[in-house]
């Protein structure tokens, strides 16, 4: 099988450089973007197995994007995983409601992370 | 103009008068009042305009001069009076349903019959003569504009006065008895009465821009035309001694007339819709009377310039005028202007006394006489009807006869004058029975007997004499050949025009016995009941009509059959069904309830009149007598319910209120738990992003021994870098949490504010360097000390400063100047970035107002900066704000307060 493509997003340079590192090293084929735009382009030229979504940004935020995936017909098969601060109960259900896969809480182990997209990808 | 012209135009216009009192009698079965408005009631009030205003006051103003006004001050006067007092009598009338001045007499004291009676005649004596005054406005008019007087042998069939009698006859019969119920309102007739004050206003006001402004050249034409005639120049002047008295008592006369003339009575309180109407009237009705006698003076005097040998009477000059300038139709305008005024007059006047004489005349002599009372089933309400449309007749009859008469010889004033005379008898009675409990019947009786007496010996009978209808001769000689018994001058008074001397010793006599009686004379049962509640009418609850007075036993199918007889059957029982569900009385009761018994004698009161009411309910409900005492304890016991309804409802509002402030203060703590969570959640928040960035990075560098050593080194330096970022946040978080507390103390020493933003600035240096950012400081040339933290002031300098250093793309310029403004120090920090949005300017203050706003700014910094800043300016109790640059970049101000500066010049 050829590298699954893997999107993260995030707005904090270090994160996006620690996991673009992680992904990397995992075998996975890494875009980032830097804000909501950025993420709306690239999955909609891309296609990305996968999406490592922040939710605070910005511009656009991370519900909206998953909203968009998951209501578009073409897209709507990307796994959506939430990487949040944002920690209380109601943002955790909006995520998982909009369709996400998985809503993963910051800070987050990368060990965990990693076996999880492994499983969800595979 | 043709003789059948004006006849006709007088019928159309009483036509077009029937037309609209039927629309508004219609109007108002629809339940949408035509003349339910202030406005329309204060034009109602204007039937006070009366062809005396129309025609007399021109007569009176080309003799007397601005002596005509005195008749328009006093109503002006009583306007500050309606408030307190018409709206007390207007209030009593409505809860007693009282429907004529005789009846609020009668009903005030102890619904007593004869007292009506006397008050009645004393009405009918004083008014006829009024009315007929009308009569002679309208025939003299008439004969001006047909140019008929004195052409042929008089004849009954040729006097225009007597058909429009009758026609006025007949539109009152139509519109003013169609109810028994005499207190049920008269829309229609209202409307009718407020339409015609609308049209003499506007064809008086036509005459007098015709006269003025047509015939001659302007007022100040007329007036200098006048002031070089000799015997005109008198009228500008006020001459004689006399006059101060005429003009006092004319003023006093007319004063009582606002209130006490049957007519006003009628439309100020028996059609009054509503009490607040009364706050419209009391200047609107003023600016009326104001507007209509503009022209007066300039119409009297250029009569008098055009007819010097005096060949036609002053009272016509406005119709006179125009005719002889060959203004024929204007001319017929003014003759129905004219002819509107009176007929309002008589058509208000006539009902209202027609009231008085049904229901305290003739109702209660049928009444009472026993053949009527047993034959119930001979429909009352047709004889109740049939008296009102006899009265009528009977009423404009005497007019008519006494126009032809007598009233041919005076002049409209004087006629006008003597009738006011004779309703200010009326005062004392009535505002003594509503402001003093003491006022007693035999006092208001003897009162009111002895003035008018003494108005009939002073104003009747000399006229009569002088009409040579008695013989003249007591006139000088006085009666029985006492020469003290005048009179003119009575008791040797003699330097009064007859109407202030006939005033002077009438109202002091009359108010004298009364008070004197009162004291002195035992009070029934009744009139003390009474005066209780006319008195204190403002402190009766709305539904006191229940409380008593009738101890008795009356049957409930008497009562039911009495209202029928009056009201017929569907009306009585739909009265008795909504009383008896609003007040929870079994109807099945045999026995009625003593409520009802009160209740049927007040719709009969509405009827006819309060003592023939009382009458009838006597008769059928076998009373017991009630003492004094009991009936005073049951009134002083409803008014303590009243007071402890009072202070019940006042407690109520009380707890009410403090349930409020509860509720508020709760909502508060609140609101302030909600501020602190949210603030927990977003400094938790901000605490989580750089220790992710820190996990993850160092989780990275410890899995991966063998990542590249310059890669290594790059994550490594993000974790240093993160970690500072976040010990940064902790130490703003305490900060800010300190300031908040108020455990932060300022520690305050003098500081040279100029020294301080250089210091602040070169700590910036490098960061400016990065971005090749241009920084200016403008200060004054003089040192700046300030009372103040340093290193607190230091930190706001440092967040401003470097908050501008982000916000500001490469290249751009940061400017810091400081002001100094009367006793506070300014210090802006500008940038020329792009700005703040104003509706953020506010919110920016906020803690963590951008990361509540993520959509909007990512955060840069802590987003406590500015939180900070606030507390620290605001311990220092200055005041800190953003605005917009010049250049368009954002501008950040504090002030500090300078209890202590100093300028020392460098």
């Amino acid at each position: 099988m050829g590298n699954k493509k893997i999107l993260v997003v995030d707005d904090d340079p270090y994160i996006l450089m620690s996991l673009e590192f992680l992904m990397q090293k995992n075998g996975y084929a890494v875009m980032v973007a830097r804000n909501g735009k950025e993420a709306m382009e690239l999955v909609e030229q891309a296609h990305p197995d996968l999406v490592l979504l922040d939710i605070m940004m910005p511009d656009v935020d991370g519900y909206a994007i998953c909203r968009h995936i998951k209501t578009d017909p073409v897209l709507k098969d990307i796994i959506v995983v939430f990487l949040s601060a944002k920690t209380r109960e109601k943002d955790i259900r909006k995520g998982l409601d909009l369709g996400a896969a998985l809503y993963i809480s910051k800070p987050f182990s990368t060990r965990d992370l990693m076996k999880q997209i492994n499983s969800l990808v595979a | 103009m043709n003789n059948w012209v004006t006849i006709g135009t007088a019928i159309l216009y009483l036509g077009i008068l029937s037309v609209i009192a039927w629309y508004a009698e219609k109007r108002k079965k629809m339940d949408r009042s035509l003349i339910n408005n202030g406005y329309v009631y204060a034009l109602s009030m204007a039937v006070y305009c009366t062809a005396w205003t129309y025609y007399g006051s021109v007569g009176r103003a080309s003799t007397n001069g601005i002596e005509f006004l005195s008749i328009y001050l006093g109503p002006t006067i009583m306007c500050a009076l309606f408030w307190p007092v018409l709206r007390k009598i207007i209030r009593i009338s409505k809860t007693q349903r009282i429907n004529s001045i005789a009846d609020l007499v009668s009903t005030r004291y102890g619904k007593n019959f004869s007292i009506a009676v006397v008050v009645t005649i004393c009405c009918v004596v004083g008014i006829i003569p009024y009315i007929s005054l009308q009569l002679k406005a309208i025939s003299a008019s008439f004969d001006m504009l047909t140019n008929s007087s004195g052409s042929g042998p008089y004849s009954l069939l040729n006097d225009s006065t007597i058909y429009i009698t009758l026609l006025l006859t007949l539109f009152i019969i139509f519109f003013g008895t169609r109810s028994v119920d005499a207190s049920e309102k008269h829309e229609g007739l209202v409307a009718a009465i407020a339409f015609e004050s609308v049209i003499k206003l506007v064809a008086f006001l036509a005459a007098g821009l015709v006269i003025t402004y047509g015939i001659f050249d302007g007022i100040g034409d007329i007036f200098t035309q006048a002031s070089v005639n000799e015997t005109l120049r008198k009228v500008f002047v006020m001459d004689t001694e006399s006059s101060y008295s005429s003009w006092v008592s004319m003023i006093f006369l007319s004063m009582m007339a606002i209130f006490f003339l049957p007519r006003q009575f009628q439309v100020n309180v028996v059609e009054n819709l509503k009490e607040n109407h009364l706050n419209k009237a009391s200047w609107f009705f003023p600016l009326y009377l104001l507007v209509i006698n503009i022209f007066v003076l300039p119409i009297a005097l250029g009569g008098a310039l055009m007819n010097p040998a005096g060949s036609v009477d002053p009272d016509m000059y406005v119709l006179s005028l125009p005719l002889s300038h060959g203004m024929e139709w204007l001319s017929l305008f003014i003759f129905i202007g004219g002819f509107s005024a009176a007929t309002g007059m008589i058509i208000v006047e006539t009902l209202a006394l027609t009231t008085m004489i049904s229901n305290n005349l003739a109702l209660p002599i049928l009444f009472s006489s026993s053949s009527i009372q047993d034959r119930r089933d001979g429909s009352p309400q047709t004889i109740i009807l049939w008296v009102r449309r006899i009265s009528i007749v009977l009423v404009l009859a005497l007019s008519l006869l006494y126009d032809k008469l007598i009233a041919q010889q005076f002049s409209l004033v004087s006629i006008g004058l003597v009738s006011f005379a004779a309703v200010a008898q009326l005062a004392p009675a009535v505002l003594g029975g509503i402001y003093w409990k003491g006022a007693s019947k035999n006092g208001a009786m003897a009162g009111l007997i002895t003035g008018f007496l003494i108005w009939v010996f002073t104003l009747v009978v000399p006229s009569l004499a002088s009409a040579g209808l008695v013989n003249d001769r007591f006139l000088n000689n006085g009666l029985f050949g006492q020469s003290w018994l005048r009179p003119y001058s009575l008791f040797g008074l003699d330097n009064f025009d007859p109407v202030s001397h006939s005033l002077f010793w009438s109202l002091l006599l009359n108010a004298a016995v009364f008070f004197i009686t009162s004291i002195y004379s035992r009070k029934g049962l009744q009139e003390t009941y009474q005066g209780e509640i006319f008195v204190d009418i403002f402190r009766q609850s709305a539904h006191s009509e229940g409380k008593l007075v009738w101890k008795g036993n009356a049957s409930l199918n008497d009562l039911r059959s009495l209202l029928q007889n009056f009201l017929g059957g569907e009306r009585a029982d739909k009265l008795l069904n909504s009383y008896s569900t609003r007040h929870k009385i079994d109807l099945s009761n045999k026995k009625a309830d003593p409520r009802l018994v009160s209740f049927t004698e007040k719709i009969l009161s509405g009827v006819i009149g309060s003592a023939s009411a009382h009458i009838m309910v006597s008769s059928v409900a076998k009373t017991e007598k009630l003492s004094i005492d009991e009936v005073i304890n049951m009134l002083r016991e409803s008014q303590q319910v009243i007071e402890l309804n009072r202070e019940l409802r006042r407690k109520s509002q009380e707890l009410t209120k403090a349930t409020q402030e509860l509720t508020n203060v709760n909502r508060q703590l609140k609101e302030i738990d909600e501020v602190k969570d949210e603030f927990l959640y977003t400094v938790t928040h901000e605490l989580r992003t750089p220790l992710t960035s820190i996990r993850a990075l160092a989780e990275i560098v410890h899995d991966n021994p063998d990542m590249p050593v310059d890669k290594q080194q790059q994550f490594l330096g993000s974790v240093i870098s993160e970690t500072e970022r976040l010990s940064h946040l902790i130490t703003q978080v305490l900060n800010l949490e300190r300031y908040e507390s108020g455990r932060q103390k300022v520690h305050a020493s003098t500081v040279n504010i100029g020294d301080l933003i250089r210091d602040v600035a070169d700590s910036t240096s490098q960061l400016r360097q990065e971005k090749s950012l241009q920084l200016h400081i403008q200060m004054p040339d003089s040192m700046v000390l300030i009372e103040c933290d340093k290193d607190l002031i230091r930190q706001v300098l440092y967040n401003l400063l470097s908050n501008a250093i982000k916000f500001t793309p490469p290249e751009g310029r940061i400017r810091i100047t400081t002001r100094y403004n009367y006793d506070e120090l300014q210090v802006w920090v500008c940038d020329s970035g792009k700005g703040i949005p104003i509706e953020t300017r506010d919110l920016i203050f906020d803690k963590f107002f951008q990361a509540r706003n993520q959509t909007l700014t990512k955060p840069e910094g802590s987003g406590l900066g500015l939180a900070i800043c606030k507390r620290i300016i605001e311990l220092h109790k200055g005041k800190i704000w953003a605005e917009t640059s010049p250049e368009g970049g954002a501008c950040f101000i504090f002030t500090l307060p300078s209890m202590k500066t100093f300028f020392l010049n460098g």
